[in-house]
């Protein structure tokens, strides 16, 4: 409890003081997750909206593998990744292992399937309620997926929401990828983990805080901004 | 003028689902001018002959045929759903819905909008996102809607079921004044006193099959089959 109270006053202290270490860490933390969740909802969106409206031979499959590959463990991505990028690896003249760009790989991998996942489901919903309207009223195939885009708005953002506090909460890849090297690739979650190990728990714990408060104020953010808040009682 | 698109052939039409047959064979011509009602029990079938004559429903034998290739009928035909359908919007979108999707500008088509759900009874609702009507409210849209485009054939499954006598009435004099500008309707219903107001025409049917075509004045006046006249007089008793 004690160290509880003191983790807090703690995270207070360096927030108010702007402490330099851990803006550039909370800051490094913020880019790699949002970069990842950005382009994981490129690739995933449409994919689990184009695998909700299409019929295609593979469909079953392809949901089954996505399924799976939500529960893939970030330790082994970050292995997969590691090896991809270490100097000997077949990407290793890109000399991107221990870059935060490898850390914003690793966490696309890991969250495009819970985001296209989440969002087939939505879309397929919306498809089964939408579809003998939208054929009755002949609607052109583009304006079929813009009509579930535009009306699934609301759980897409819910997807890509997922992918994001997945991301942002994520160890055990970006320790390998990014090496939790001081300056260049230490984000908050790695961050944790070494304080921790160092038994620094006032420290460890006080940058637990800002990490749950940082996931809690860009979810409030953005469901404030897009008003999903209010609208989400329809 | 565009060549219209009816008489419409439905021709030897049978539907098959799950192993089982449920419509047909069904053959019978839609032709131009008046109501076409269908009546018959539950079960018997007017849904699925509607969503076959509309284009909705595989056909396991059997064709639908206008009069004009079926890409450019599509667009002149309309459906109102037994369970109404509606988009995750604003009541204005959605009866709007079907002029966009024409490329019609959204001002233009919001404008239009609003004066066909004053038609139907629903301007007060406009600003409301389309999921919190009520049944009724949803199957007005839904008729005002399917008008938006001024379609030469409106299929109608039970459009009135849950609406109130005065909106019944409303909706029936939408129907009238629609048929009698050039809308060719098909509806089917279970109210006989409906039946009575505005067919021309009636198509019974029973166990997937069209018993008895009439137009309505016989058909009320002396039913040919068991069935139909069962029907009909059920409706009558107390
Ligand atoms: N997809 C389907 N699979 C299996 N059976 C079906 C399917 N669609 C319809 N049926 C069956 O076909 C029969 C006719 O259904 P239909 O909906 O056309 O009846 P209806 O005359 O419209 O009835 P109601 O008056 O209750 O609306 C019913 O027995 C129904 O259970
Ligand atoms: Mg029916």
């Amino acid at each position: 409890m004690n160290d509880i109270t003191s983790g807090l006053g703690e995270a207070v202290r360096r927030v108010v003081t702007l402490d330099p270490d851990l803006v550039e860490i909370t800051w490094l933390s913020l880019r790699v997750t949002l970069g990842a969740t950005a382009i994981a909802s490129l690739i995933g969106l449409p994919l689990g909206a184009w695998i909700a409206i299409n019929r295609f031979r593979a469909r079953r499959l392809v949901i089954a593998i996505l399924n799976s590959l939500m529960g893939l463990p970030p330790v082994v991505v970050g292995l997969f990744v590691y090896v991809l990028f270490s100097r000997s690896g077949p990407l290793g003249v890109l000399g991107l292992l221990f870059t935060p760009t490898a850390m914003v790989i690793a966490q696309v991998i890991i969250i495009t399937p819970i985001v296209a996942s989440i969002a087939h489901q939505a879309i397929r919903d919306l498809w089964a309620d939408y579809h003998d309207l939208l054929i009755s009223l002949h609607a052109s195939r583009w304006q079929r997926v813009q009509a579930l885009l535009w009306d699934g708005r609301r759980a897409l953002l819910t997807a890509s929401l997922a992918g994001f506090g997945r991301a942002i909460g994520e160890v055990g890849a970006i320790m390998i990828v990014g090496g939790n090297i001081d300056h260049a690739t230490r984000v908050l979650t790695t961050a944790i983990a070494l304080e921790t190990g160092k038994g620094n728990f006032d420290l460890a714990l006080a940058l637990g805080f800002v990490l749950i408060a940082l996931a809690v104020a860009v979810n409030l953010a953005i469901h404030f901004g897009t008003r999903t808040e209010r609208s989400s009682r329809w | 003028m565009v060549a219209p698109i009816l008489p419409l052939v439905v021709d030897g039409v049978v539907l098959r689902r799950r192993g089982r047959r449920i419509l047909g064979p069904v053959s019978l011509t839609i032709e131009a001018g008046g109501i076409t009602v269908l009546m018959g029990p539950n079960g018997s079938g007017k849904t699925s002959l509607l969503r076959a004559m509309h284009g909705l429903e595989r056909l396991n034998d059997g064709a639908v045929r206008w009069q004009a290739p079926l890409d450019e009928t599509r667009a002149r035909q309309a459906f109102v759903f037994q369970a109404p359908i509606v988009l995750r919007r604003s009541v204005l979108d959605n009866i709007a819905y079907p002029l966009v999707l024409d490329g019609v500008r959204r001002v233009v088509a919001r404008a239009r909008a609003a004066a066909h759900a004053a038609d139907v009874g629903i301007a007060g609702l406009l600003d409301r996102p389309a999921q919190v009507l009520s049944g009724g409210e949803k199957q007005k849209l839904a008729l005002a809607r399917a008008l938006m485009r001024k379609p030469e054939v409106l299929f109608l499954d039970e459009p009135c079921a849950n609406l109130d006598p005065r909106a019944t009435r409303d909706i029936e004099a939408i129907l009238r004044r629609a048929a009698e500008a050039g809308t060719k309707i098909v509806m089917s219903t279970h109210d006989a006193g409906q039946a009575r107001r505005l067919a021309a025409e009636i198509l019974f049917l029973h166990e997937g099959r069209v018993i008895e075509a009439a137009p309505a004045d016989a058909f009320f006046a002396n039913p040919q089959t068991p069935e139909a006249r069962a029907h009909v007089n059920g409706d009558l008793l107390p």
